[in-house]
């Protein structure tokens, strides 16, 4: 039983800043005192914010220099605009010039933000462009998933784009949301309403038993802070032998995968003796089925 | 004799019967003479939905072109609906996919191989991203269209009544589909309004280079007149 746990989930972007970095060490930049709000929200007649929904700046890990954004899911499901998405893109081009341990995305978004959706949509790819940049100059990028939107749209494209994903169960990994798949594809396709359905479909245990994502914690600032931490320095490569590893691993995956029609069952293809128990696992049950099942010793 | 799709017909209109396609299901993937050098054409037909599969059959083309043939130009025409929406497809982890075929893409670019976008038809949200953003210059003819979310349905979530959503695009670039639009955000680096053939041998000498000129043309035309200003203040470190 643990106890005195500081939730990632319940926190806002600051406070998530807040439990991940040494204590004062996190400078921001673009804060909400430059009051560089949305122009477009504001042409819409809606509320705004002096942050556009992002925090972006420098602070230290255990005295290592990273680069951080925290997406704040509570202003218009933490989506990208274009005030957002462009100090997400100044944060990586510092990268660049500053060489931290890391770069940090602690990403909370269902993806683009249709009231200005094309500002959105083109800030996605420059995100995208600025993280290969980086990469193929040596910094790593990691992820963190354990907010209330999870990380879906361009914004779940952009965190298989980095090095690393670490993300609690709560934390959801997938292109579409329920309710766009169950709206255009119909019920029977989709049930959004079905929450056991889909954490089990998009959840991060799913995605950390398919490898999309490399480690599991428990919804605590603590563990998150832990698991980024052991990232830091460590760059996966990027050249023609790493993608064509990763396309291998890919095409094996959707053919043995190919007629599965829950997540339950390709459990149960990985060779996990109680599929249905895997949802109720805590992280530290979970992670050693992991280290069993991919043959690590314990 | 099966009905050609218009990429089938573009690619016609480009390169004659000189090009050397194959279509697999929705997936045009071959070779073309022109101008006395070898393009590699890798496209979509009929709409297509972006689904792993795609996704993944696609992104095998691109390795193949950059071990097979180095530096050899890519050009690749758009005709997506986006991405697939289906359990299957969320199940397997499309956005993995995708973001693979990306990664294709940019290092295929990165290496020296020209890569050039052209949304022939249809470009839509992650199926632009995936393909079209992911090239160093992406183009489209005129009658196409590239949005995110059509305007109906962006009315029901954003919940704005769709006759405001109208009149609010008649003078927002960021809001409605369009290519003009996407023009003017920076997202197309321009229009092929000229003989297609002619336009490409325009696009291949146009190289942009290394660097992403996408928010510096947003500003030039009107469509993004923040996103460079932020970038810098934050590459700079201000504070405010």
């Amino acid at each position: 039983m643990s106890i005195a746990r500081h939730s990632f989930l319940e926190a806002t972007a600051r406070a998530r800043l807040a439990g991940i970095l040494d204590t004062g060490s996190f400078r921001e930049f673009c804060g909400p005192g430059a009051r560089r709000t949305s122009p477009h929200l504001k042409e819409l007649g809606m509320p705004v914010a002096f942050d556009d929904g992002v925090a972006v700046g420098e602070g230290r890990i255990e005295g290592r220099p990273v680069l951080v954004a925290a997406q704040e899911g509570g202003f218009m499901g933490g989506a990208v605009g274009e005030i957002h998405g462009a100090k997400i893109a100044g944060l990586i081009e510092r990268a660049l010039d500053t060489r931290p341990d890391g770069v940090v995305l602690l990403l909370d978004s269902g993806g683009v933000r249709l009231h200005e959706a094309n500002a959105g949509l083109i800030g996605m790819g420059e995100i995208q462009r600025r993280v290969f940049d980086a990469r193929h100059a040596g910094i790593p990028f990691i992820v963190a998933i354990g907010g209330r939107n999870g990380c879906y749209g361009g914004t779940s494209i952009v965190a298989r784009s980095c090095d690393w994903i670490i993300g609690s169960e709560q934390g959801r990994l997938s292109i579409s949301g329920p309710e766009v798949i169950e709206a255009v594809e119909g019920i029977e396709e989709f049930d959004a309403q079905d929450k056991a359905l889909v954490w089990r479909t998009m959840g991060l245990k799913h995605r950390r038993l398919l490898k999309e994502a490399d480690y599991l914690v428990a919804d605590d600032m603590a563990a998150f802070r832990e698991a980024i931490l052991s990232c830091l320095g460590k760059s996966r490569p990027l050249d023609l032998d790493a993608l064509e590893q990763e396309h291998a691993a890919l095409s094996t995956r959707i053919e043995r995968f190919r007629d599965c029609a829950d997540a339950r069952d390709i459990w149960s293809r990985l060779g996990i003796n109680a599929p249905e128990r895997i949802p109720e696992l805590e992280a530290d049950e979970f992670n050693s089925l992991i280290e069993a099942l991919e043959g690590k010793a314990p | 004799m099966t009905d050609l799709s218009s990429t089938e017909r573009l690619i016609g209109q480009l390169f004659g019967d000189a090009a050397r396609t194959e279509r697999h299901d929705n997936l045009i993937i071959g070779e073309a003479p022109f101008d006395g050098q070898v393009l590699a054409v890798l496209g979509t037909v009929d709409q297509t939905y972006i689904g792993a599969d795609a996704a993944l059959a696609m992104a095998r083309a691109v390795l193949d072109v950059m071990r097979d043939h180095p530096g050899r130009a890519i050009l690749i025409i758009v005709d997506n609906s986006g991405h697939r929406l289906g359990r299957w497809d969320e199940l397997v982890a499309n956005n993995g996919c995708v973001a693979h075929l990306t990664k294709c893409l940019d290092l295929a670019r990165r290496r020296g191989h020209r890569v050039i976008g052209l949304v022939n038809e249809l470009a839509v949200s992650a199926g632009f991203m995936a393909l079209g953003m992911s090239t160093d210059a992406c183009y489209a003819l005129p009658q196409a269209e590239v949005r995110v979310m059509a305007l109906n349905a962006m009315s029901r979530v954003t919940k704005i009544p769709l006759d405001r959503l109208e009149e609010l695009c008649k003078t927002s670039p960021v809001l409605g589909p369009g290519v003009r639009n996407f023009v003017r955000v920076g997202a197309l680096r321009g229009v092929w309004e000229d003989d297609p053939a002619e336009e490409l041998r325009r696009a291949l000498a146009d190289n942009p280079g290394e660097e992403d000129m996408r928010q510096m043309l947003a500003l030039e035309r009107g469509g993004r007149t923040q996103a460079q200003a932020i970038t810098h203040m934050v590459r700079a470190g201000l504070e405010a």
